[in-house]
């Protein structure tokens, strides 16, 4: 029997603030165990919590941004359940009246843009953080406790483990573009949580569901559910139960194993809060929040293609991160030719700026100056080699591209007279070569220019090179 | 005779996630209390609410937010000054099995 896979995500979001979301503790990460806690987020009894205005402003932004619908009343909820990283016992988050409700997101596909459903968007208070000590007692470090996040939750629209792998990939994105989260996964600003079942081809109605933790990077939670997939169909195929159950990715086994948690179903008694007034807008709010939103990932790749005529993947790769996108628009508006601009910026700039450890905003090279060394090299002033030179010493030292090529006499030769010359000894030099070019054997070519290109300690124009050989050998 | 809403199972379910042992008296007890309340509670279905909007909050406010300045907090000793265990900083809590 044929199958079809279904699934949901669930993923929360730290927002971008510099408090905590019901008290006025700092949210950084890091730092020594229980030194950013106050009563409130201690859960100690008589204290108040007071919402962050700033978080309900990122995370109504973040919801425009996924085309939620906003009821313009929202409320929180206390979710209840014993463990020590929850002081209070409950968890304050968003039941009944979540801030941002239903809305979606699109994906690039390999068969086109696909829409994934939200379901709701809320906001909600991170937990504390446990260690374990070799003696088998546990720590609890309560600075991440209160800890804004936003809960995105994703209708079952996933089909395929790398269409949850693109989902996540787009969410981030557009994440980062709206500046409301670093989305950074390995500092937790980002974690994810998978639903997966499967059903017969055809079937509307959806199978027994397991949820996959532990998922700490894109490439886990694809993994995590392919091996799911084929756990599951090999269970179905066998008539064997699939059980309702949570499991545990192991990225050493590349497996995912059951938590073995109890029958029992989560009761977690979800009742208001009377500790926090509901929040109330006008609707005119939503159209204002939506009108502030800048150009989004998937609308900025297609106009990358459109208007700069650059293939899929260079624009994806462009527009991936809005800071590298803004980079390559500045340069292109400085004139830099669009193709050769983008080779540049994914070659030569990224993988500099990898090796150097370099965001693309601590670029040594502005967006300008790269521009300027392009024009050098389009006006045919500079080889593309020659260039490749000059820009190792401009990401060095910052300077002028057209300084480095005067100060360093590295101006392309495009004298005929002297090349005439250059190709007369390297035709003379290199009889085998000239001979099988006169044979037919175009490839030969190459061979000549080469040498040419050496001569000249990559000076020369390669097309003028490349004609004046012809010329010759003709 | 009154009518029962919840059995001794609802009452054991409700003990656990409560996290409290309760006696076969005090089962017996509370069952008999808690059916009480929800028979009383059983008086709003004889009203005409449709239409009524559920309750949120019985205070007439809204929007109560402060700015997103920080202050600081507690120093480490005092957060940990009620802990009945403490190392290294942390609360120290018997291991956690699910």
């Amino acid at each position: 029997m044929n199958y079809e896979t279904v699934i949901g995500l669930e993923v929360h979001v730290q927002l971008k603030t510099e408090t905590k979301i019901f008290c006025s503790c700092p949210a950084g990460s890091g730092g020594e165990p229980n030194t950013r806690v106050c009563p409130v987020c201690l859960g100690l009894p008589g204290t108040l919590p007071v919402l962050n205005r700033r978080a309900v402003e990122l995370a109504l932004r973040a919801g425009a941004a996924l085309n939620c619908g906003l009821s313009g009343f929202s409320k929180f909820d206390r979710k209840n359940y014993f463990y020590p990283d929850l002081p209070k016992a409950y968890q304050i988050s968003q039941y009944h009246r979540p801030l941002n409700g239903a809305g979606w997101l699109e994906i690039p596909t390999a068969a086109g843009k696909k829409r994934i459903g939200v379901t709701r968007a809320h906001l909600e208070e991170d937990a504390g953080k446990l260690v374990h000590f070799e003696d088998g007692w546990s720590g609890v470090d309560y600075n991440r406790t209160g800890v804004p996040l936003l809960e995105i939750v994703s209708d079952p629209d996933l089909r395929r483990p790398r269409e949850a792998y693109e989902y996540l990939k787009e969410l981030r994105s557009v994440m980062r573009y709206i500046e409301v989260s670093d989305c950074d996964m390995e500092k937790g600003s980002f974690r994810c949580d998978a639903n997966i079942s499967l059903r017969p081809a055809g079937s509307r109605e959806l199978g027994v569901k397991v949820e996959i933790k532990n998922l700490n990077s894109f490439k886990a939670v694809e993994r995590a559910l392919e091996y799911e997939e084929i756990r599951q169909r090999g269970l179905l195929e066998r008539r064997e139960p699939v059980f309702q159950e949570t499991r545990l990715f192991n990225a050493d086994l590349q497996q995912t194993i059951s938590m073995r948690s109890k029958e029992e179903a989560h009761d977690y008694r979800y009742f208001p809060d009377p500790d926090l007034v509901p929040v109330v807008f006008p609707p005119e709010r939503t159209g204002e929040i939506r009108g502030q939103l800048p150009e989004l990932p998937l609308a900025r790749l297609t106009r990358f293609r459109e208007e700069y005529g650059l293939p899929d993947y260079d624009a994806g790769v462009l527009t991936a991160e809005r800071s590298l996108a803004d980079y390559y628009e500045e340069a292109a508006v400085a004139g830099a030719g669009y193709k050769s601009l983008s080779n540049w910026v994914m070659g030569e700039l990224l993988g500099k700026l990898n090796e150097a450890g370099l965001t693309i905003e601590e670029s040594p090279i502005p967006a300008g100056r790269l521009a300027g060394l392009l024009k050098l090299i389009e006006e045919g002033t500079i080889s593309g080699k020659i260039a490749k030179r000059v820009f190792a010493e401009m990401f060095e030292s910052g300077e002028e591209p057209a300084r480095i090529v005067e100060r360093r006499g590295l101006l392309q030769i495009s004298d005929r007279g002297e090349l005439e010359g250059i190709v007369e000894t390297v035709i003379t030099g290199h009889p085998g070569p000239a001979a099988d070019f006169r044979g037919g054997k175009e490839a030969a070519i190459g061979f000549l220019v080469g040498q040419v290109m050496k001569a000249t300690k990559g000076q020369a124009n390669p097309k003028l090179v490349n004609q004046l050989l012809r010329a010759r050998l003709s | 005779m009154t009518k029962k809403k919840i059995g001794p199972s609802d009452i054991e379910a409700v003990a656990r996630l409560a996290r409290l042992g309760l006696s076969a008296e005090e089962k017996e007890k509370f069952g008999r209390q808690l059916n009480d309340v929800l028979l009383y509670m059983e008086k709003l279905d004889g009203l005409p609410l449709e239409g009524v909007e559920p309750l949120s909050h019985v205070l007439p406010l809204q929007n109560v937010m402060r700015d997103d300045t920080p202050r600081p907090g507690l120093e480490q000793k005092q957060a940990l000054a009620n802990a009945p265990e403490k190392r290294d900083g942390f609360f120290k809590v018997p291991p956690v099995i699910e």
